[in-house]
């Protein structure tokens, strides 16, 4: 078994078009969310988001490129930039050969979809575009990224709603682990905020119509995001003889499914999934200092997810910080546990607990130390990322400082 | 069928019932009815009566819109009908 370390980190979120960007806002706790602004926005009952803004993909991306590239692609490409020329790794020859990409996502080309949909349906052409398909195709974004960076090996798209990033990192971590890879490029991306596919959410009345407010007793729902994040998951011991930095280790992880509802969340579901992750990466319960919350800022998920917290972690619950930075960039659905995996390198590396922002009345139900508001500087050695999908299906990374 | 009616079969059907067991005093947990099957419920009245129910499941007490029972339901859809008449 080998050891895991992440060596390169990029992003593009409605805080930030960069790594430091995206650490500098969640230190000052500024919010991303704000006024949706797209065709048909009039038409919606929910008109607020985490939008990426001032990403203009003219002058990144050539036409041709353009004609391929989605929204959530165009946010891939340019996270994953960031992040492999951090982690200074050139692909060439066996390496080229035996790294891969594995990405999460819920949706693909939403907006794709939302345009070609409009211009057949509402505008009545009976022509589209030649790349709609490989332009809204789920894998899209990998494949690009392995076409960019010529990454050969094994390379493909996770997808399970709103822990799309947490499954495909987890798959990546066992591929590096296990001697199969030395490097994995991993994370996700979600671009949803487009018109249909705010209005999907919009019928499901868990929506907030005027903010994310995690853990907050006057909470009123979730509030989408959109953005990328992508990391360099490497074999340490390859890292070491590079002279490579090393952000953090990723030390363990657990996958659980509820086999219970299709929406409602289960506390049993998200205790085990926290609990795996630490026997997974031999890690006590009370070496934990920080949770990266799911918290999603509706009623059911951020009760569930305290008491599940209480359950693993007993007496020592008390002791942790956990925080949602959902309140900040929204949530990215299938792009979320990647950029939120920024928060728990953030409180390994640099010592600074992102906190929960929008914070403004405790709710007895979730009476844990959530951070509140303001970020707070805190030695911590070991992190988890938590992320509770519709479906039941729960992936949770553990994390450790190096 | 008047709007009472109406309503009580909207929520029968989602509780897989006879429109005959389902009194004005019941609530919607006595009849089964979970969640999902609230929202599903309130989208199907909203489209019957060409209405915008406010309802948010984060906070289903929150809004004037009261769901403790069938009745409480069938008389918050006739002033919605009214003001909209």
């Amino acid at each position: 078994m080998k050891r895991v370390v992440i060596t390169g980190a990029g992003t593009i979120n409605a805080l930030g078009h960069s790594v430091p960007a995206t650490l500098e806002a969640m230190r000052e706790g500024r919010c991303g969310i704000g006024e949706l602004e797209f065709r048909d926005v009039d038409r919606l009952a929910i008109r607020i988001g985490g939008q990426v803004r001032g990403f203009e993909a003219e002058g990144r991306f050539n036409r041709q490129q353009m004609s391929l590239y989605d929204r959530f692609t165009q946010f891939t490409l340019t996270a994953a930039k960031e992040a492999i020329s951090q982690s200074g790794l050139q692909f060439h020859g066996d390496l080229a050969a035996r790294t891969g990409v594995v990405l999460g996502t819920a949706g693909g080309g939403v907006s794709t979809w939302d345009d070609n949909y409009r211009s057949v349906y509402e505008d009545g052409k009976n022509r589209v575009h030649p790349f709609v398909v490989p332009k809204l195709m789920n894998n899209a974004a990998a494949s690009h990224v392995s076409m960019d960076h010529n990454l050969k090996g094994p390379s493909f798209t996770v997808s399970t709603a709103c822990a799309s990033s947490n499954h495909a990192m987890a798959l990546a971590f066992q591929m590096v682990r296990s001697g199969a890879a030395p490097a994995m490029i991993t994370g996700g991306s979600e671009s949803m905020l487009c018109f249909g596919g705010v209005k999907a959410w919009e019928g499901l009345r868990v929506m907030s119509r005027d903010a994310c407010r995690p853990f907050s007793a006057n909470r009123n729902g979730m509030v989408q995001g959109e953005g990328a994040g992508i990391f360099v998951f490497e074999d340490y011991e390859h890292a070491r003889a590079r002279g490579a930095e090393i952000l953090c280790e990723v030390a363990g992880f657990a996958m659980t499914s509820d086999a219970a509802d299709i929406v409602m969340p289960s506390k049993q579901g998200a205790s085990r999934a926290m609990a795996g992750a630490l026997a997974d990466a031999r890690i006590a319960p009370d070496e934990v200092g920080y949770i990266n919350a799911h918290g999603t800022g509706t009623a059911a998920n951020d009760k569930t997810e305290c008491a599940a917290v209480a359950d693993v972690f007993g007496p020592h619950a008390d002791n942790l910080m956990i925080s949602s930075t959902k309140s900040m960039h929204g949530h990215l659905i299938g792009g979320t546990g990647a950029v939120e995996l920024l928060a728990c390198i953030m409180a390994l590396r640099d010592g600074v607990i992102a906190p929960t922002i929008g914070y403004e009345e405790p709710d007895p139900e979730c009476a844990l130390d959530v951070v509140p508001n303001e970020a707070r500087e805190a030695r911590v050695d070991v992190a988890l990322s938590n992320a509770f999908a519709f479906g039941g299906l729960n992936a949770v990374l553990a994390l450790r400082r190096i | 069928m008047n709007i009472s009616d109406r309503v009580v079969a909207i929520i029968a059907e989602q509780a897989m019932l006879d429109p005959s067991d389902v009194t004005p005093d019941s609530t919607l947990e006595d009849l089964g009815i979970d969640s999902l099957g609230l929202v599903e419920s309130i989208f199907a009245i909203e489209e019957e009566f060409d209405i915008t129910i406010p309802f948010n499941a984060n906070e289903p007490n929150a809004s004037d819109f009261d769901i403790s029972s069938v009745q409480a339901i069938i008389d918050g859809i006739h002033q919605l009908v009214s003001q909209k008449a």
